[in-house]
């Protein structure tokens, strides 16, 4: 009693724990191997122990965000304006965050400008419009089915004119398959780049956490087509785990910032690893 | 890294040639990198193993080892398996009725309303039909307006009561309304939900009773995790759905949850979307889906 050995048994339960909360085969076996590594120098070995060690290792994984590009909704930005382009998949909550991150700004002090450049989902500008109204912040929009980038641009240059602090772009959902959709998000990032030189300061790509291993692959296309500088996990307040995103972190060293919890403009957390590696095994 | 499931299992096989049958002990490493490979294409965790132990059985019937390449015997195997599994008796989709009623349900952007469009679009085209659109997503910030925009596109009539915030009395009302109007069937689109939010599975589960629906169809993102059990299991025990309908097969997602759903719910998977036009629908082929998960 009170010995502890870290046998089959319990890396099997480990390594269900982490497939199961979406982590991939990848970076459970690695994260096994660490593990077994470190506890077969030492003998023994308590529950508290492990669950420390345990916790040490996906913490490692899990990069901060550099601080360079970062920053906080209270404290000075980076840049005037600071341009946040939005992007991701079909449905991930790119125009519900955007909601959020605009209300967390304003509510700090900002001077917050929204830009409706999905133009070809129906009724997506509605949508972002409505969520402007709510928070109360500016939008700059065109018809439905016009061209992204002059969006891009009509915002940008509204953002120089009115002095805004803050940018935050809406795109249409596109699948990381299609190679044209791609292609779009850099015609977008030239045409802002003609008023601010280093625009998009952020290209924040937006993951459903809900998603299981196929976010790697999202992640892959999206670094590879812009320069992706952080990620938001969606949908956390249900029972997906997001542990895709250790994969993620693993592979492609990409800071996640921020996580939904709820469609409510409030429900936006800043990301926190120990939270996150505490939700990862926690049965709700 | 298990893109080929073929070449793994060849040579986890290779050291086993020359044995007559598969035995429990020399088949270990062999349903392992299938084991891995359901996983990794999303398969849940549990389901996989279960299904691999079924899998297991199977082999050790079969003359695997004495196969000229015994890796695609076993993946034969295992494709056949699969494909059983996601098939089964043809399901059928029911829109007889005065008017027939399709409930959607599911998640919060796994697609349902794009759906709804496209069904109403395949009913009407296909079918001959003449559907109506519900709009009963009273949340979603523009949810009626999309719907609105959909209708327009397809030429379909969509029920839209911009005031009301009572979903149960929207669907009822729109199911007077199509009446009057001679619409045979009518589609109607809800609000993304978490299993786990109490009140709006209440909701949901008011406007099955009270509409009486001939279909209702859940609907599911294909690039769900691990999850896709959980959500799944939970609809089916509120709604007892009738049949799945998998969304964004356009990308690039193995689809693994697809396996996982019809494992644990044993409903049919009566339609595919691959893609936001409103004639990207398909209907469910499940050796393609078997292939796909596969990597193959
Ligand atoms: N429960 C929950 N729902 C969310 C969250 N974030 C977004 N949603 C919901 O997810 C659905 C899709 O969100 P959108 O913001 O429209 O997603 P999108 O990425 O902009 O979608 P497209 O523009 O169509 O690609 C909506 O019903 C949102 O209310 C979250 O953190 N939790
Ligand atoms: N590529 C692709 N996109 C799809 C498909 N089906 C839906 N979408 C897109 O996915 C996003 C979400 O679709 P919606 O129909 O709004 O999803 P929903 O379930 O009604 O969302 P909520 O009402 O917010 O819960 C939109 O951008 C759609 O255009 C599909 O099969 N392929
Ligand atoms: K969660
Ligand atoms: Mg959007
Ligand atoms: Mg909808």
């Amino acid at each position: 009693a009170g010995k502890n050995t870290v046998d089959e048994e319990v890396l099997d339960n480990l390594e269900e724990a982490l497939v199961s909360a979406d982590v991939g085969v990848d970076t459970t076996v690695r994260i096994i191997d660490r593990i077994e590594q470190r506890v077969a120098k030492d003998k023994y070995m308590g529950t508290g122990e492990l669950n420390r060690i345990l916790q040490e290792e996906i913490e490692n994984i899990l990069v901060e965000a550099p601080s360079a590009v970062s920053y906080t909704f209270d404290g000075e930005m980076p840049a005037k304006p600071y341009i946040i382009l939005v992007v991701g998949v079909n449905g991930v909550g790119k125009t519900t965050t955007i909601g959020k991150l605009a209300y967390n700004f304003k509510k700090a002090g900002k001077n917050v400008l929204l830009g409706a450049a999905d133009t070809f989902r129906a009724a997506a500008v509605d949508q972002l419009t409505i969520w402007s109204e709510r928070v109360g912040v500016p939008i700059v929009k065109q018809e439905m089915g016009s061209d992204p980038a002059a969006v891009a641009f009509d915002t940008a240059q509204s953002a120089m004119s009115r002095g805004s602090d803050v940018v935050i772009i809406d795109t249409a959902g596109r699948l990381h398959n299609k190679a044209h959709l791609m292609d779009e998000l850099n015609k977008i990032k030239r045409v802002l780049q003609k008023f601010v030189p280093f625009a998009p300061h952020e290209v924040l790509l937006v993951l459903d956490g809900s998603t299981g291993q196929n976010a790697l692959e999202q992640a892959k296309h999206f670094t590879a087509a812009t320069d992706v500088t952080a990620l938001a996990i969606t949908k956390l307040d249900g029972t997906a785990k997001g542990g895709v995103v250790l994969a993620i972190a693993d592979q492609f060293k990409i800071p996640v910032k921020f996580i939904g919890v709820g469609e409510k403009m409030e429900d936006l957390l800043v990301f926190d690893k120990h939270e996150f590696v505490d939700s990862l095994f926690s049965l709700k | 890294m298990f893109n080929n499931l073929q070449d793994k299992l060849e040579s986890a096989f290779k050291n086993l040639k020359g044995q007559a049958r598969i035995t429990e002990l020399n088949v270990a490493s062999t349903i392992k990198e299938i084991r891995r490979a359901l996983v990794d294409a999303d398969v849940n965790y549990k389901i996989a193993k279960d299904f691999t132990d079924k899998i297991k059985e199977k082999a050790m019937g079969e003359k695997v080892l004495n196969a000229v390449s015994p890796g695609q015997l076993m993946v034969k195997i295992v494709k056949d398996e699969l494909t059983e599994l996601m098939g089964g008796e043809e399901a059928g989709f029911n829109a007889k009725g005065n008017p027939a009623v399709i409930l959607i349900a599911g998640l919060q952007g796994s697609g349902k309303t794009t759906f709804s469009g496209k069904l109403a679009n395949y009913l009407k085209t296909k079918k001959g039909l003449s559907p109506m659109l519900v709009a009963a997503d009273i949340y979603r910030p523009a949810a009626m307006e999309q719907l609105r925009v959909l209708g327009e596109q397809i030429g379909v009539e969509v029920h839209i009561e911009a005031e009301n915030k009572d979903a149960v009395s929207i669907a009822k009302n729109a199911i007077a309304e199509s009446r009057s109007k001679n619409k045979n069937v009518v589609i109607i689109d809800t609000a993304g939900r978490l299993a786990i939010d109490e009140q709006m599975m209440t909701e949901v589960a008011n406007i099955k009773n009270a509409v009486n629906p001939q279909e209702i169809l859940f609907v599911v993102d294909s690039m769900t995790g691990q999850d896709a059990v959980n959500t799944a299991r939970a609809f089916n025990e509120r709604l007892d759905f009738s049949g799945v309908v998998l969304t964004k097969l356009d990308g690039d997602t193995r689809g693994g949850a697809a396996l996982s759903i019809k494992y644990t719910v044993q409903k049919p998977i009566k339609f595919v979307s691959n893609g936001e036009k409103m004639d990207a629908l398909d209907v469910f082929y499940p050796e393609r889906m078997a292939q796909r998960i596969l990597g193959m």
